[in-house]
């Protein structure tokens, strides 16, 4: 009976011993601003501090069981897992659901976003990619990327999910800097993109349009987009220096802030608990995201390299993205705040990144062929 | 592989050199992010806290006033009248149970009144304003709004409740709207519709809900801090619902239900050539007022436990087993089938046996009716010449016709709830009672009894069939549609009919039978039309509580109580030009020809004679 109880020890201890300690101790930081979040700003508020540690237990147990699996295991089956998740976008235009877009697969239990699960696939396929190539990059390689990352980009724009679609390409784009992509080739890319803008503006979705027309002028639409930014800065800006105290938010409480456990659920931080709040958590955001890329640098094998810079640059545009457009920064764009928003593949996914970057940390002697 | 050698030393320098800059890049951002939140929350803080603090200008939706109903002259059947609601927002409120037993002095405060507000509170958010009565009397409006200071959170809200001019005469039609509850706003799907306060429950209140509705609006409101209202900014204005009109005719509704009496039962009349229904009533009724501020328990309760079921729709949810008023249309299978001409007989002996078995079914006159043909087995209703017919048939292929003329499927009525009946087949029959099918059950079924179930509205539509010229016309109650008082009525498109597929010859055959029914002296319905200045077409049917007659292998409990023993009739008028068609079913209600035939030429009067003589109140001659 005791040797039984030590051998469960030591194997849970073995499991827990691919766990890097501090980045897990910053995550753990997140996800407790966002239960307390959440135990704030819900009108059902015991329901969803239940579903968000749920996810957060869903997702610690993949991030557990990715970073117990070998980088080189992981490596050969990317491009299946790269295969597996792009199938699974046709099925969301067939069976599909959700209220303006179709984003979610209905599984049952939960709804699975395969985009979610794209932005997890496509770095994995880039870095694997990557790896069997010499850097920095030739043209062609950069043409074969640009395909690996293109066509599940242009699926989850055609969704439509424009917040989605953007991380994925950033995290494309990410993946090729990080291989060292010569300076000239990236300041021409720039600039075919800002060019490429006005063209783009074209197939945007009515509603993207009038958000940023909203952007840029958001007294033109005051019940709309543009009251939801409004009545978002004067959340934020009502907080001042040291917040309003948790479960004070006037703007929520009020209703006059919308989605305020989604999308907008830093404002809500914000305003509860002031800058110094703010500052906390973007201390905790720039530990992980510093503690990641340096854990990339001590891998000796591309592959784990590329996938750990990419998931950490990529965790960071979410960060500048959705805190950016709380405050009226940046165009609203459908993108929530890792790990803090209420949201159910994308905590997952986003956990379960750490792991595959806590794989390549913990088998960082191993150089691949 | 690759075109250049991998070299693994080179690559791991160019990833650190690139993940410095990136660093830089994120250090940048991140400090560029701080900043602006420390440009709002601290170097603009007071700013954004005085907007905090006089944040008061709040959406507040606006209720669209809900569309009209009128009928097909133009009479208005259903509007919106003014009236007064209380309305408390639990979060403005310090002690709820105080309030309420404070505001029990003011206005009258029924045990529903709590009960519902209880409910409501519980599963509505807190800033959301709840209703604690509706509606207010004059009195109590006056003796709150002295009182209001004394209440914060508390409110007196005008708003237009409905109002059903006919009280019970349209129950069955219209219906009712009611007090929205939380899985009405579910099922909308949008949370800014708990400013509705009513949303269509039964009838054409609830088939055309979102018509009637309407757009929500918004005005921005200024309020103080305690959320009281203090004026109005802006308005966005909604759009009023759609009036919608009718094709019923209030006069042959209201002589419908005259001719009732104190019979139950329903009664359907259509208009052959457009499939728009006249008259719909179902009897007993009900006064649809009752329902929309919040009916009272006892009203509830002494409605929905009466035996004769006055909230029950017949015309819609209502089955009986046709009796003899399916013999038109078995008899026009039989010519399409090419089974039967015309003038083929068949000899009624007063019982008919199949080979073999000793069980005899019956005529309706002990010594039978002798050599009878295709016009004398309608006139007559001579159960040998269909107990015959059916079985030469086959119950496939009867299914296959009576399918055909619309039995055993929704008409396609602008209602929700419809019934589609049960047409008798074997393969029903091994579902619901998992047992085989006997001949004797398709002998039966040619006179209408056994498993048959149709709505009064089938029957509607394939006597409209037979009236028009083989059309199957799907029925509609609603005409035309209005945005607005200063629009024009937009006529609904017709619905597609789809064509019977008998000969113009084959119905004239069925239709001569029916008039013979009427105007010959061994018609079953001569009495009914006796002294009629334009001619009849119709049919008379009984439904026998348990008979012997076909009840070889039916079980008695098969058929609930209030399907037993109808009267039934079918009919149209004028006979050579038709422009309604009338089915009539009474409960518990004797034979056809004496109870449900009277009440159809009353009908038939009321619509196809000048009004003066069609008024003159008669006592049902029974």
């Amino acid at each position: 009976m005791i040797e039984l109880l030590a051998g469960f020890r030591d194997a849970i201890a073995r499991l827990l011993s691919r766990v890097d300690v501090p980045l897990m101790a910053a995550l753990t930081g997140l996800m407790a601003v966002s239960i307390l979040v959440q135990s704030s700003a819900g009108d059902n508020a015991l329901h969803s501090v239940l579903a968000q540690s749920a996810r957060f237990v869903l997702g610690s147990a993949a991030l557990l069981l990715l970073a117990n699996t070998t980088p080189a295991t992981l490596r050969s089956w990317t491009p299946w897992i790269y295969a597996g998740t792009l199938s699974l976008m046709p099925l969301v235009f067939i069976f599909g659901s959700g209220r303006s877009a179709n984003l979610w697969l209905d599984l049952g239990v939960f709804y699975l976003q395969p985009g979610e699960l794209l932005k997890l696939s496509v770095p994995m396929m880039l870095a694997w990619y990557l790896h069997r190539e010499a850097l920095p990059p030739s043209w062609k390689t950069l043409a074969v990327s640009a395909m690996i990352v293109g066509f599940p980009v242009l699926l989850i724009v055609k969704q439509p999910d424009f917040g989605t679609g953007m991380l994925v390409a950033a995290s494309g784009g990410f993946a090729l800097f990080l291989a060292g992509l010569q300076w000239r080739r990236i300041l021409i890319a720039i600039g075919a993109a800002a060019a490429a803008i006005p063209i783009g503006y074209q197939f945007l979705m009515p509603y993207q349009k009038d958000r940023i027309m909203v952007f840029l002028n958001p007294e033109s639409a005051p019940q709309g987009a543009g009251w939801n930014i409004i009545q978002s800065k004067i959340a934020i800006g009502s907080g001042g220096f040291s917040g309003k105290g948790w479960g004070e938010s006037t703007q929520a409480a009020l209703d006059f802030l919308p989605e305020h456990t989604t999308d907008f659920a830093f404002s809500v931080f914000s305003e509860e608990w002031g800058w110094l709040g703010v500052l906390l958590v973007m201390a905790l955001y720039f530990f992980v995201i510093a503690r990641c890329l340096w854990m990339a640098m001590q891998s000796k094998n591309t592959y784990s390299r590329l996938l750990t810079g990419t998931l950490a640059l990529t965790f960071f545009i979410y960060i500048v993205v959705n805190g950016g457009m709380v405050a009226g920064f940046l165009p609203v764009v459908g993108v929530p705040m890792p790990l803090i928003s209420y949201g159910g593949t994308s905590a997952v996914s986003l956990l379960a990144g750490f792991g595959l970057i806590m794989s390549a940390y913990s088998h960082r002697k191993y150089i691949g062929d | 592989m690759a075109s250049t050698i991998k070299n693994t030393y080179f690559e791991a320098e160019l990833f650190r050199q690139r993940a410095f800059v990136a660093m830089l890049f994120v250090t940048t951002a991140m400090a560029g992010l701080l900043f602006g939140y420390f440009n709002l929350q601290v170097l603009r803080f007071d700013e954004y806290r005085e907007q905090a603090d006089s944040n008061r200008v709040r959406l507040k939706p606006t209720m669209p006033a809900r569309g009209l109903i009128f009928d097909r002259s133009g009479r208005l059947l259903t509007d919106n009248v003014s009236a007064y609601r209380l309305e408390l927002t639990p979060e403005q409120v310090e002690d709820i149970d105080t309030t309420l037993l404070q505001l029990g002095k003011l206005v009258v405060l029924s045990k529903d009144d709590l009960r519902r507000f209880r409910r409501a509170m519980d599963s509505s958010r807190k800033f959301l304003p709840i209703t604690v009565k509706l509606p207010l009397s004059e009195e109590e409006v006056a003796r709150f709004s002295v009182n209001r200071f004394r209440f914060p959170g508390v409110e007196v809200v005008p708003y237009l409740t409905r109002r059903y001019l006919y009280d019970d005469l349209f129950a069955h039609v219209i219906g009712y709207v009611a007090r929205l509850d939380q899985e009405d706003l579910k099922a909308m799907g949008d949370e800014r519709y708990s400013v509705l306060t009513h949303t269509g429950k039964t009838g054409l209140e609830r088939a055309y809900e979102e018509q009637l509705r309407g757009t929500i609006g918004y005005e921005e409101v200024e309020t103080n801090a305690r959320g009281r209202s203090l004026g109005v900014l802006k308005r966005h204005t909604s759009q009023g619902g759609t009036d919608l009109k009718l094709s019923i005719d209030t006069d042959l509704q209201k002589a419908t239900v005259a001719a009732f009496g104190e019979l139950t039962g329903s009664a359907v009349a259509v208009d052959p050539n457009t499939g728009g229904v006249l008259a719909m009533v179902s009897l007993p009724s009900f006064n649809t007022n009752l329902f929309v501020n919040g009916i009272s328990t006892v009203d509830y309760t002494a409605l929905s436990t009466d035996p004769s079921r006055p909230l029950f729709n017949r015309n819609v949810r209502g089955g009986t087993p046709p009796g003899s008023t399916i013999k038109p249309f078995v008899a026009l299978a039989g010519l399409e089938s090419g089974m039967r001409r015309p003038e083929d007989t068949v000899y009624s002996s007063g019982e008919f046996f199949i080979q073999g078995q000793r069980r005899g079914y019956r005529d309706s006159h002990a010594g039978g009716h002798g050599t009878v043909d295709l016009y004398a087995s309608i006139a007559e209703s001579v159960n040998t010449y269909y107990y015959r017919l059916a079985m030469d048939m086959g119950i496939t292929k009867f299914d296959t016709y009576m399918r055909r003329y619309g039995f055993g499927q929704p008409t396609g009525i602008d209602l929700i709830g419809e019934i589609p009946g049960t047409l008798p087949s074997p393969e029903w029959k091994r579902k619901r009672f998992n047992q085989p099918w006997y001949l004797g059950e398709t002998v039966i079924a040619g006179i209408g009894q056994g498993y048959w179930v149709v709505t009064p509205l089938q029957l509607a539509q394939g006597t409209a069939s037979l009236a028009n010229g083989g059309r199957r016309i799907p029925l509609r109650l609603v005409q035309a549609t209005r945005t607005g008082l200063n629009q024009a009525w937009q006529p609904l498109p017709a619905p597609p009919s789809t064509s019977i597929g008998a000969t113009a010859a084959q119905l004239q055959a069925i239709r001569t039978g029916m008039e013979a029914t009427m105007h010959t002296r061994k018609g079953t319905g001569w009495m009914i039309a006796l002294g009629s200045p334009y001619r009849i077409a119709g049919k008379t049917g009984t439904v026998q509580k348990i008979s012997r007659r076909g009840s070889v292998s039916m079980d008695p409990r098969s058929l609930p109580l209030h399907l037993r023993h109808q009267a039934l009739f079918i009919g149209y008028a004028p006979a050579e030009n038709p422009t309604i068609a009338v089915v009539v079913v009474v409960e518990h209600g004797g034979y056809g020809a004496s109870t449900a035939g009277p009440i159809a030429r009353k009908m038939l009067d009321a619509y196809l004679l000048p009004k003066s003589e069609a008024v003159v109140p008669e006592k049902p001659n029974d």
